[in-house]
């Protein structure tokens, strides 16, 4: 039982001209087990959506709520937000020199559970999430991120979907800039994330040709820091059509 | 955060040595680094506006600079594997095994008033399988005392020096390294002082040719500790490694001079200092003084200095220097930055679940991690990474647990 509450949520960034308005009541609600596919044109915020449900401190929060199972996630510091079962896989995964992949796992998952996993079975799982997104056994030893090709890095990303095992997952474009190969590896281990119970997927992307492999429930269309239109998978397939120039030119009306 | 990079010329054309720019090289001075002298009148009092003094508090120096004479000795306890000898020498025996004269006041009034010198001999060809752990523990920071060693590695030799500082003292030390042809070492100066302690040292190396030195200095104790680690070289083919690691806490100036004198063709320098400073005061200093002489073509060096600033009321001072007498080498640059923790790697950390103070562990944890494994004396590594996360339980993560062991 999972479920992603986003009532009205309005967020503005701090720019040199003062703050600017980006989202502009964003209403969503991932209902257990559900996949929601936002799509939209590049600078509808939908990444500040992500980034302002975890919490990045770039972005404030002026309006609306999000809760997670009743839990008032915008009252929680980032580290609790990850705590209470939200997972973000990043478009730009940060570098962190000097600190191994296993390591940062580990540490992850102490911090998740509340406790270090039992020594015997963690290493069978990492190396089980690593070699089911392709990614070499001495991955473990490299630095967090650090000249990982962009490959890498998003595969990264799914190999923590997979061992955290949040109760929502916000994917940030992790699709761009991926071959078909890698591609494939990706949505292969978020399904694999999906068919556990009653987990939430919220998959943000620019591209449609990921929706070939991940199947959504629910497709929306997000143009100038709004829900533009929502529908079932269908609507992906309109927008794959015809573009968003619908959208765009009801937006600037 | 800022960041210098500066890459210059990489000319791959031979080297060519000619009679006239050996002759040259004897008259170039470098603009940066005084001409070395025993001679006490060619290193007057410093009035503190002099360029290699412009950084140092003098008034903390506790009157070490007045020179006065004092037969106080550091209590020294030694380690030797086989083969490996430490015996006492005169001043005069010290130099005549080439040794490198003073480069400032403190190491020429080490040279005269420590009454001797003692000489860590490693015999040509020996490898020595155990490292040489030399410790040096001062009784008081009221005792004054001189200290004046000299190294050597034979032809071909291949040993490890771990030199460790504890205690508290007011200490002035000139250690000469004489790395012969060949020859290969890896040297660490740990300084590891009570709060009280005040260190001057000069480290200056010779390396022989187509020998390879790394030297390592680790500063983490003292309430002043400004240490030199000079190197030159006797022939073509030699490499120096220097690496340096310091932690600053309140109150503390820590400071670390290099000069890597390219005096020769070929040879290769590579400069790592890495810092963190926490508390009101803390205070670190870094010169990388780079000189690359006419003779010395062919030649690449790159130096870098990182230091992460971690509370507010610290000062950290990077000053990369480099001196190019011909652009008739491989490569030259060096780069500086200071910075704060970096917040979109805090983000990534606490995206995980990872709470801020041990999202911040971590990362300095790695920043210094890369570095100690570069050292490569697997037991001072492990107890390297524990000085630091011990350094860092004093201050900003008061009362953490450990980030889930070491790796």
């Amino acid at each position: 039982m999972s479920e992603l509450v986003i009532k009205d949520l309005q967020v503005s960034v701090d720019t040199e001209d003062g703050p600017k308005e980006i989202l502009k009541g964003v209403t969503l609600t991932i209902g257990s087990g559900e996949t929601h596919a936002i799509m939209g044109p590049n600078g509808s915020g939908k990444s500040t959506l992500a980034y302002s449900i975890a919490g990045h401190p770039k972005y404030t929060i002026t309006g609306g709520t999000v809760t997670l199972d009743g839990e008032d996630v915008l009252a929680m510091s980032v580290d609790e937000r990850a705590r209470a079962g939200m997972f973000l896989a990043m478009q730009y995964p940060v570098e962190v020199p000097g600190v191994s992949v296993s390591n940062f796992l580990r540490t992850a998952k102490t911090a998740i559970d509340g406790e270090a996993p039992k020594l015997r079975t963690w290493v069978k799982d990492v190396n089980g999430a690593l070699e089911r997104l392709n990614l070499d056994p001495t991955f473990g030893t490299r630095s967090v991120n650090e000249g990982f090709s962009g490959g890498e890095k998003k595969r990264h990303e799914i190999a923590q979907l997979e061992l955290l095992d949040p109760k929502v997952a916000i994917l940030d474009e992790t699709d761009s800039g991926l071959d078909i190969d890698a591609l494939k590896v990706v949505s292969d281990g978020v399904n694999r994330f999906r068919e556990k119970e009653g987990k939430g997927v919220l998959l943000i992307t620019h591209y449609t040709r990921i929706l070939r492999y991940i199947k959504p429930d629910h497709v929306h269309v997000f143009v100038a820091g709004r829900v533009a239109a929502s529908g079932g998978p269908e609507l992906a397939d309109e927008l794959e059509a015809e573009g968003y120039d619908k959208y765009l030119k009801a937006a600037a009306v | 955060m800022t960041v210098t990079d500066t890459d210059l010329g990489t000319d791959p054309s031979t080297a060519r040595d000619s009679v006239a720019s050996a002759l040259e090289q004897d008259r170039v001075e470098s603009h940066l680094n005084p001409p070395p002298s025993y001679d006490l009148a060619d290193h007057p009092v410093p009035t503190g506006r002099e360029e290699v003094w412009r950084f140092t508090p003098l008034k903390r120096l506790r009157g070490i600079l007045d020179g006065e004479a004092s037969d106080k000795q550091l209590r020294r306890e030694v380690s030797l594997p086989e083969g490996v000898t430490l015996t006492e020498i005169t001043a005069e025996q010290a130099r005549e095994l080439g040794e490198l004269a003073p480069n400032d006041r403190p190491s020429a009034l080490a040279v005269a008033n420590a009454g001797g010198a003692v000489l860590l001999d490693v015999p040509a060809e020996l490898e020595a399988t155990e490292p040489v752990v030399v410790t040096l523990t001062g009784e008081s920071a009221d005792d004054l005392v001189w200290g004046h060693v000299v190294v050597r590695l034979g032809r071909f030799s291949k040993a490890t020096v771990v030199l460790r500082h504890a205690g508290s003292a007011r200490y002035a030390a000139t250690t000469t390294v004489v790395v012969g042809d060949g020859a290969e070492l890896n040297m660490v100066s740990l300084q590891d002082w009570d709060d009280d302690a005040v260190h001057l040292g000069r480290d200056a190396i010779r390396v022989g040719r187509d020998a390879s030195v790394k030297h390592t200095s680790v500063s983490f104790g003292g309430d002043v500790v400004r240490m030199h680690a000079n190197v030159e070289y006797d022939g073509p083919g030699g490499e120096a490694e220097l690496l340096g690691l310091y932690f600053a806490d309140a109150g503390q100036h820590l400071e670390h001079r290099l000069f890597a004198d390219h005096n020769q063709p070929r040879t290769k320098s590579n400069v790592v200092y890495k810092g963190a400073l926490q508390g009101q005061g803390a205070r670190t200093v870094w010169i990388g003084n780079v000189l690359i002489r006419k003779v010395a073509e062919g030649i690449e060096t790159y130096e870098e200095n990182r230091n992460l600033v971690l509370t507010d009321g610290c000062q950290a001072d990077s000053v990369p220097n480099l001196e190019i007498e011909t652009g008739e080498i491989e490569g030259a640059g060096h780069a500086s930055a200071t910075a704060r923790f970096d917040d979109e790697q805090l983000f990534y950390l606490r995206s995980r679940g990872v709470s801020d103070a041990e999202a911040r562990r971590l990362v300095l944890h790695g920043f210094f991690n890369d570095l100690i494994r570069k050292v490569g004396i697997p037991s001072l590594e492990e107890q390297l990474t524990d000085t630091v996360e011990a350094e860092l339980a004093k201050n900003v993560l008061d009362g953490l647990a450990p980030v889930g062991g070491a790796q």
